[in-house]
């Protein structure tokens, strides 16, 4: 049977819906109709067509890793390129597409949380080339730790606001910017950064995403004649798996999302809320959610800071269940190991948050034949974590 | 014991005495989990019809900076929805409590031993910001079958559709969230306030309440032509905050409810 989800309801199964406050139900409402509208729309489609090739540089290449493969004497691995996207990942896929809908909304202001900073940067990008306000919400933790990505977001223009509330991360900034939209619902723009949130955004982000999985296809199989046997991708949120995931969903192969282990998995410190999560409510939707027998959510750790969430997209969520996808976790010290081997054999810097989907790569080459073919999804490049290994490493 | 009045039956006496209902809200475990009781019974004697008791929880979204600060205070303190129902169980509070809370710590407890927690610590009613009327299934028809009232909330950008849904389900009485915003705090009332009261009037003979906002006493006696109750809020966790009197505070309020000018002539 062919895959359809979600409902009409915004509902993947028993997870994603939409709970949110009353004040912000017609706006999502909204937001659907126009969605659904303007994805029929060929001057929308063209347009955003435009941008992602002239702009952005799709499509990226799919690279073989010759070295890492001989390193791993197993199965080859091969990289989907997203950190060669403008402003360095997978992030303006998405953020081009939502700010040009805000557009096209007449909407004046644009708001969005971020945890590495990637969302940030790449809505702070997409609102200069189109002229709208913007502003960004981003935990002092992150702040810290992504400062780079700030200092980016300041000269594109746009104005990060600090939250400091609870653990000061990606969660906090979600919040937070909900706040704002429940605040300025009429005349502001809400872009989610990832397959979070309320109906319609985790649907809307994974269709924008999906340019990753459809471009991946073609390229594998003009290349090979057939599909690859494996892709993997890391998971916070999990927009760049759903993309690279969704547009293989109904074939024969088999896929992986890497969450933060952090510490790892017994020592309460990481991020795997599908691998250790329970069902729960977080930022307007069902999905698993790492939290307390009370039902507060639980402080999280990743080394990186675009894993660093309690819960996941609810899609995911729906895929684990199903068995559709299989979930596991890196810790963060496989995360960086991977890092460096990626950057010595092949000369490519990974954002940390890619680094735990090619630490997982490694480990499944070795137990797959030399002829499968495995393609990770590097979603972005680690320029911005160099401080980070320098502490770490 | 004596039986608590319905949240119905506090409306109906107050129209008879030609006053408003003030409900008055409190972070349930805030400033600690003693003293938040202490000031439940403060806040009663200076004549708090309802009280409405919030279960913190660690992401409320629907709040302004005063319960966010509250709520943290509340969780360090170890509050929690299970051992604040138990207290209530021996609270003796007089007036009808109803419960404020998100959904997850609500799913986490379950639901069928949340309705018969409830029922056990003698709450009246549920509010819960995060689950919209489309959303809500068969809470409305379970909360009701044990005899609780599940009330919901109306905002001024929900559009007349979703306002005639909102009032046919929500039981005991309408919320209406008096500005497109968070709780907390405010200096002036949203101008287009009244119209939004009268939009939800025109559509129901159920009580309607203006929350959000409401700072003052002043802020009541503007709105009471337009509204058959109150909530203070923020202004009450301040007021915890600042070591004020809370008795006189609630009594400040509870005045504005009964002041002979501005008597409601369309209720």
């Amino acid at each position: 049977m062919k895959y359809c989800q979600p409902d009409e309801k915004g509902k993947y199964g028993e997870y994603g819906g939409r709970y949110v406050p009353e004040t912000l139900m017609a706006a999502l409402h909204e937001l659907e109709s126009k969605y659904n509208m303007l994805k029929k729309d060929t001057n929308f489609n063209n347009e955003l067509k435009e941008h992602l090739r002239d702009y952005a540089g799709r499509p990226t290449p799919l690279y073989y890793c010759r070295r890492l493969t001989e390193l791993c004497k197993g199965a080859k691995i091969f990289l989907k390129r997203e950190d060669l996207l403008h402003t360095g990942a997978h992030k303006m896929n998405n953020s081009i597409a939502q700010v040009l809908i805000a557009r096209n909304m007449g909407k004046k202001r644009v708001i969005a949380e971020t945890g590495a900073g990637q969302h940030g940067v790449a809505t702070a990008t997409a609102c200069s080339l189109l002229g709208i306000e913007c502003v960004i919400y981003m935990g002092s933790a992150d702040i810290k730790r992504q400062h780079v990505n700030v200092q980016r977001m300041d000269l594109l223009g746009a104005q990060v606001i600090e939250v400091a509330s609870g653990s000061r991360t990606l969660k906090d900034a979600i919040n937070e910017a909900i706040r704002d939209w429940v605040t300025n619902v009429n005349e502001t723009y809400y872009c989610i950064g990832s397959v979070v949130g309320p109906h319609p955004y985790p649907m809307m982000v994974r269709d924008f995403q999906s340019i990753i999985g459809i471009e991946t296809r073609s390229q594998f199989m003009e290349q090979f004649g057939r599909l690859p046997d494996l892709l993997i991708a890391c998971v916070g949120g999990g927009s760049n798996a759903i993309g690279m995931f969704y547009p293989f969903i109904d074939q024969a192969v088999r896929m992986i999302g890497v969450e933060g282990g952090g510490a790892g998995l017994d020592s309460g410190k990481h991020a795997a809320s599908l691998c250790l999560g329970r069902i729960g409510c977080l930022h307007g939707a069902m999905t698993y959610l790492l939290q307390d027998a009370n039902g507060q959510v639980l402080p999280t750790h990743s080394v990186s800071a675009g894993l660093d969430y309690p819960a996941v997209g609810p899609e995911h969520a729906y895929l684990k269940d199903t068995k559709r996808i299989e979930y596991t976790f890196a810790t963060d010290q496989e995360a960086l190991e991977a890092f460096r081997t990626l950057s010595r054999y092949e000369g490519i810097i990974p954002a940390l948050e890619s680094a735990h989907a090619v630490a997982q790569a490694m480990k499944s080459s070795q137990n797959m034949k030399r002829e499968q073919a495995i393609i990770v999804n590097l979603s972005g490049r680690g320029d911005k974590d160099l401080d980070i290994i320098a502490g770490e490493l | 014991m004596k039986a608590q009045m319905s949240i119905n039956n506090v409306f109906e006496l107050a129209n008879e005495k030609k006053e408003k209902v003030l409900i008055i809200y409190m972070t349930a475990g805030f400033p600690d989990l003693d003293r938040c009781f202490e000031m439940i019974r403060e806040a009663e004697s200076g004549g708090a019809d309802i009280i409405e008791l919030g279960i913190p929880f660690s992401d409320p979204v629907a709040d302004g900076p005063t319960i966010q600060y509250s709520s943290q205070i509340a969780i360090e303190q170890g509050a929690t929805l299970s051992c604040i129902l138990e207290r209530l169980e021996n609270a003796l509070i007089k007036v009808p409590v109803v419960i404020m809370t998100y959904l997850n710590p609500l799913l986490s407890i379950g639901r069928s031993e949340l309705f018969k927690r409830l029922v056990l610590s003698r709450v009246s009613g549920l509010i819960i910001p995060d689950l919209p009327v489309e959303m809500a299934a068969d809470w409305p028809v379970a909360a009701k079958e044990n005899n609780l009232d599940l009330i919901m909330l109306a905002a001024p950008t929900s559009p007349p559709e979703r306002l005639q849904e909102i009032t046919l389900k929500s039981q005991g009485f309408i919320y209406c969230v008096s500005v497109a915003g968070t709780t907390g705090t405010r200096q002036q009332l949203d101008e287009n306030l009244p119209v939004f009261l009268r939009q939800v009037r025109s559509m129901t003979n159920k009580s309607i309440v203006a929350g959000f906002g409401i700072s003052t006493p002043d802020h009541i006696s503007t709105l009471k032509p337009y509204a058959d109750g109150f909530i203070v809020g923020s202004r009450i966790i301040n007021a915890i905050r600042n070591n004020e009197n809370i008795k006189n505070v609630v009594a400040g309020f509870k005045a504005a409810t009964r002041r002979k000018k501005n008597v409601s002539c369309d209720a």
